[in-house]
């Protein structure tokens, strides 16, 4: 699709870290502390693949998509895109270089577009911020990227104005949006958890879709099991800020390694495995403690914990055919 | 068309007793707007049995969440009950004062709501929050409604010092908790659920699930189940029932309809959501998108939307864009609107 030289990898983060400062436990006066959201994440994501990146809210996913997204500075670890790495700190010139390449959707469409604005407006607006197309040609090229999304006909739809639409509809030109700069890379956040069941699985069929014609690369961030599994090609499983298992996605549902992802999968709702018939693997604590740096960070909640587990911090150590997990028990032979 | 769904008796996990807790009877619920009235809810007979679970499922702007609201008894201008009944062990509620209405809501039906994140007051202590609730149904003091408090919360597994807790102190998870805890607070027969864990985490949905399950059955109240989510609803609904553009469409036993669904419309909403184990196809959901209700289209509701209504089955086909479908019994507990199965065709 365009001159980009054969790479089998058009983004790869390494080391990805970002930490917030928080404040102390009780009173102002408490040194603030250093929340780990991103913890020396490395992954890479090649051009017509999904990679999907599941966990619970606070894992830390979301800062991931948002760090390469640029839209946060890594506290360390680089980001190379095509094979070059790209610097820690951009002027705005880069940024909007970079930007060209790497887009991103977010969770929500209902805030995501302005809505005093029409459709033709919100996607014509990267057209000029990039100057992808010549002033005259941008209607029709509007008109070919809502044909892309399925939203027919291009004409009337461009004409709407967001509220006049749909969730689905609306998610999809956030997607039209998306596509306008042709990126190589998009970062989907969550894109289906604010939309009814019904039609989820028209946006997942989009993105599946995108990715063979287009040969994008896309990283999908989602809660959702059930999806990551129906879109992804690799998995990626995060807790507590880092990648606790890795692989190809139905490797990695059929047979879980990790006891965070058995943990995933024993929770969502899934009618084939029976009526009534599962319990959950582990319980939530109510009250998280504090991360401890000396000790795996699932141990307080882990059914499979032995001495180990709460003195010495797994590492994501090699488990075969492509996987990866950081677990003492079922993943040994790492170690720091 | 007649009250089709009476009785309960074809539940599959006798958790109740048997005997008819709620009954709605053609309910009608219409919003004002500046045309004509919209109508959200359109003719719905839904019974829930004492104890039992039922999942009330359907796409956004179906009508379900009215529905809740309509038994509730807290539909508020624009909207308004255009019709029908809700009988609560027989007694109609509509007829009810503004007094007896609100002595009904919380004592005999309580509702956790959809954004249960947002329905506890951020400026007061948890505790009081249940004291205050408790004070307006019964003569109690505050420090036994505390400590009545403090029981419930133990009971949805928060520790019960929590009740001098401010809400932002709380884990999105433990204020739902919380909300749950108070719907429970009276011992209701019949607790509304509107989307009560749609907000939350895989693993704290299904906790919560879980614990409700537990409490039922300790407790023994019936639970209507609003989601859009029918995945959700096949593992912890005992009965079935969808909605579809302000009607209901099918209800059945909840592996009854996972297993053989017959309205096109459930069968399109079973293939909307892709499975975590066993073989993966690709799907298609549901084509088109639900009517607008200012102006529904005649005939069966879902035609538009309905890869059997052709025109080239010219009879089925003016019945399909004619005739309104109702509900018809196809097995024990089963009930579909849908002419092409009741012409054969499914």
């Amino acid at each position: 699709m365009s001159a980009v030289p054969a790479v089998d990898q058009a983004l790869e983060v390494i080391g990805l870290s970002k930490y917030f400062e928080v404040p102390g436990s009780e009173h102002f006066w408490q040194p603030r502390r250093k929340l780990h959201a991103v913890d020396d994440v490395s992954f890479t994501l090649a051009p017509g693949t999904i990679t999907a990146l599941v966990g619970e809210s606070g894992s830390g996913k979301t800062t991931v998509a948002r760090l390469i997204a640029r839209l946060y500075e890594p506290t360390s670890g680089k980001i190379v895109f095509e094979g070059r790495e790209e610097p820690r700190h951009v002027n705005r010139t880069a940024n909007l270089r970079y930007r060209r390449q790497v887009q991103m959707i977010f969770q929500d469409p209902f805030d995501s577009l302005n809505p005093v604005k029409t459709v033709s407006y919100l996607i014509g607006r990267p057209l000029r911020i990039h100057k992808i197309v010549p002033r005259g040609q941008e209607q029709e090229r509007v008109h070919e990227l809502l044909e892309t999304v399925g939203l027919i006909p291009p004409g009337v739809v461009a004409a709407k104005y967001p509220h006049e639409l749909s969730g689905g509809q609306r998610q999809r030109v956030a997607i039209a949006r998306a596509l306008a700069v042709t990126p190589r890379v998009i970062l989907a956040d969550e894109p289906t958890s604010m939309l009814d069941v019904s039609i989820r699985i028209g946006i997942l069929n989009l993105m599946i879709r995108l990715k063979e014609e287009h040969d994008l690369a896309f990283l999908f961030v989602t809660h959702d099991l059930a999806s990551a599994r129906y879109v992804a090609d690799e998995l990626l499983v995060m807790y507590a800020g880092q990648i606790v298992e890795r692989g190809p996605t139905e490797a990695v549902l059929s047979d879980p390694l990790h006891p965070y992802t058995r943990l995933l999968i024993s929770a969502a709702p899934d009618p084939n495995a029976g009526l009534h018939a599962r319990k959950l693997a582990a319980r939530t604590p109510q009250d998280l403690a504090v991360e401890q740096e000396s000790a795996c960070r699932f141990v307080g909640r882990c059914p499979l914990a032995i001495d180990i587990c709460s003195t010495t911090p797994p590492v994501l150590a090699e488990a075969g055919r492509g996987r990866m997990a950081r677990c003492h028990v079922t993943a040994p032979g790492g170690t720091q | 068309m007649s009250s089709v769904l009476e009785g309960s008796d074809y539940r599959e996990r006798p958790v109740g007793t048997g005997e008819t807790l709620l009954e709605l009877d053609e309910l009608v619920v219409e919003y004002e707007t500046a045309g004509p009235p919209v109508r959200a809810v359109d003719h719905v007979n839904l019974t829930i049995g004492a104890g039992e679970t039922v999942g009330l499922a359907g796409e956004s702007g179906c009508g379900k969440s009215t529905c809740g609201n309509a038994i509730m008894g807290i539909l508020r201008s624009p909207a308004r009950l255009a019709g029908g009944r809700v009988l609560f062990r027989g007694e109609d509620i509509t007829g009810l004062d503004t007094e007896e209405q609100r002595r009904y809501r919380w004592r005999n039906v309580s509702m956790v709501f959809q954004s249960a994140m947002n329905a506890l007051n951020p400026v007061m202590r948890v505790g009081d929050q249940f004291a205050d609730m408790m004070a307006a149904h019964e003569n109690i003091n505050k420090k036994d409604a505390i400590e009545r408090a403090g029981d419930l919360l133990e009971k949805v597994g928060i520790d019960r010092r929590r009740v001098r807790s401010y809400p932002h102190q709380l884990s999105g998870g433990m204020r739902q908790r919380t909300v749950i805890a108070m719907a429970l607070a009276l011992s209701p027969e019949l607790v509304i659920m509107d989307e009560p864990t749609t907000a939350l985490d895989v693993v704290v949905q299904r906790e919560i699930l879980e614990e409700i399950q537990e409490l039922q059955k300790e407790l023994g109240f019936a639970v209507l189940f609003i989601t859009h989510d029918l995945s959700l609803l096949v593992e912890f609904a005992d009965r079935i029932a969808i909605m579809y553009a302000g009607e209901i469409v099918e209800t059945a036993p909840a592996r009854e309809l996972f297993e053989s669904s017959r309205h096109p419309y459930t069968e399109g909403l079973m293939h909307s959501f892709p499975p975590l184990t066993g073989e993966m196809t690709r799907l298609i959901g549901i084509p088109g998108t639900p009517p607008d209700l200012a102006m529904p289209p005649a005939g069966c509701r879902f035609h538009p939307r309905c890869a059997f209504c052709v025109p080239e089955k010219a009879a089925l086909y003016a019945r399909q864009t004619t005739e309104r479908p109702v509900l018809r019994e196809v097995g024990p507990g089963h009930f579909v609107a849908c002419h092409l199965v009741e012409e054969g065709g499914r």
